[in-house]
C-alpha cells in the first residue's frame, strides 16, 4: 500500500519538475547573455526596475531586440552602444567614465578629503591650544564662589 | 560667523532636495537633440499604399507626436493639438506608436485628425529608434532634419506656449 502511495506521490511530482526545467528562450546561452547584460540596464518606464525584471511592454520589446542584436552576433558593448545612442546614459545603471560624470565619480573621495581635511586642522588647534594661566588669586575667588553656595 | 555654517549648509542642502523634487523624472536627456532625425519609411494610416518618411519633410520645421490610440494622455492634447493644426503653420506629423489593436484609422476619423501624417509604426521600432520611452513625446525637428527639441508627456497650451513656440520661432518655422 506504502509503496502504491509512493508511487502515485511520484507519477504526480515529476511531470512538474519536468515541466519546470524546460528554458524559457530558445537559445539558452543567448538568453542567459541578455538577463545578464538587461540586469545592468535601466528599464525607462519604470525607472527602479532593470531592464530585466520589468513587466513593461517596451521592457519586453528591448529584450527581445536584444535577443535579436545577439543572434546575430553582436557582442555586449554594441548591444550597449544600440540602447545608449537612442536612450542616452540613463539607461545604465552604472554611469560611464567622462567629463559629464567626474564629479560622480570622484564626488565620495572628494568628500573624504573634504572631511579628512577638517578633522586634520581640528585636532592640529587643539594640539595648539595653550594651557590659560590661572593665577593664585583667581583661584581663590572660584574657592569663595563655592563656598557661598554650599 | 562660524555657528551659522551649519545652516548655510543645510539650505544650500534644501535648495538642490527642493529644486530636485520639481523636476520631472520622465524627462530624460534626449542623445538625439542637434542630431539628424533617425530615418524610416512606414505606411501611414488608412491608406497602405502610401508611405512616409522624414526625408519627406526636408526645408520645413515640422513636429513629430509619437502617440497611440490606447494612450490616456494622448486625449487630453488632442484638442490643442487640432487647434495648433487650424491656427498655425508648422506641420503636426502623429507617429502611431505601437497600435496592436488597430484603432487609429478609426479613431482618427471619428475625433479629427490634426495630423499632416500619420505613420504606422506597428511594431515599435521606429519609436525605439526615437528613444520612446512612453506616449505622447513631442519631437522638434528643423529644416535640415536636426532634432531640436524633445518634449515627453502631453502638451498643454502653456507648454506649447513657453517650450515649443520660442524654439519654432527660433528655427523660422
Amino acid at each position: 500500500m506504502k509503496s502504491l502511495l509512493f508511487a502515485l506521490m511520484l507519477a504526480l511530482v515529476l511531470p512538474a519538475s519536468a515541466e519546470e526545467a524546460t528554458p524559457v528562450g530558445e537559445d539558452p546561452v543567448i538568453e542567459q547573455r541578455m538577463i545578464k547584460l538587461s540586469e545592468e540596464l535601466r528599464c525607462l518606464v519604470c525607472q527602479n526596475e532593470s531592464l530585466a525584471g520589468s513587466h513593461a511592454e517596451l521592457a519586453e520589446d528591448l529584450r527581445q531586440e536584444i535577443r535579436v542584436q545577439m543572434k546575430a552576433g553582436k557582442d555586449d558593448k554594441e548591444v550597449i552602444d544600440y540602447l545608449t545612442t537612442r536612450y542616452g546614459d540613463f539607461v545604465l545603471y552604472r554611469p560611464p567614465f567622462k567629463p559629464l560624470t567626474m564629479l560622480l565619480w570622484f564626488g565620495p573621495a572628494l568628500f573624504l578629503a573634504l572631511g579628512a581635511g577638517i578633522w586634520y586642522f581640528t585636532l592640529n588647534k587643539r594640539r595648539n591650544l595653550k594651557e590659560t594661566p590661572v593665577d593664585e588669586k583667581q583661584l581663590a575667588a572660584a574657592a569663595h564662589l563655592l563656598e557661598d553656595n554650599k | 560667523m562660524k555657528r551659522w555654517i551649519p545652516l548655510i549648509v543645510f539650505l544650500v542642502l534644501v535648495g538642490f532636495f527642493a529644486k530636485g523634487l520639481f523636476l520631472n523624472p520622465r524627462e530624460v536627456p534626449s542623445p538625439f537633440i542637434g542630431k539628424s532625425a533617425p530615418a524610416f519609411t512606414l505606411p501611414v494610416v488608412g491608406d497602405a499604399n502610401t508611405s512616409f518618411s522624414p526625408a519627406d519633410m526636408k526645408g520645413k520645421v515640422w513636429v513629430m507626436n509619437v502617440w497611440a490610440p490606447w494612450c490616456v494622455s494622448c486625449r487630453q492634447e488632442h484638442g490643442l493639438l487640432m487647434a495648433l493644426a487650424q491656427s498655425q503653420p508648422v506641420p503636426i506629423v502623429g507617429l502611431n506608436w505601437k497600435d496592436k489593436d488597430r484603432e487609429a484609422a478609426q479613431l482618427l476619423s471619428d475625433q479629427g485628425s490634426p495630423y499632416f501624417a500619420v505613420p504606422d509604426d506597428l511594431s515599435g521600432k521606429v519609436g525605439i529608434d526615437y528613444g520612446v520611452t512612453g506616449t505622447p513625446e513631442t519631437y522638434v525637428i528643423d529644416k535640415g532634419g536636426i532634432v531640436r527639441m524633445k518634449h515627453v508627456g502631453p502638451i498643454s497650451p502653456d507648454i506649447w506656449k513657453e517650450k515649443f513656440e520660442p524654439k519654432l520661432k527660433e528655427l523660422g518655422a
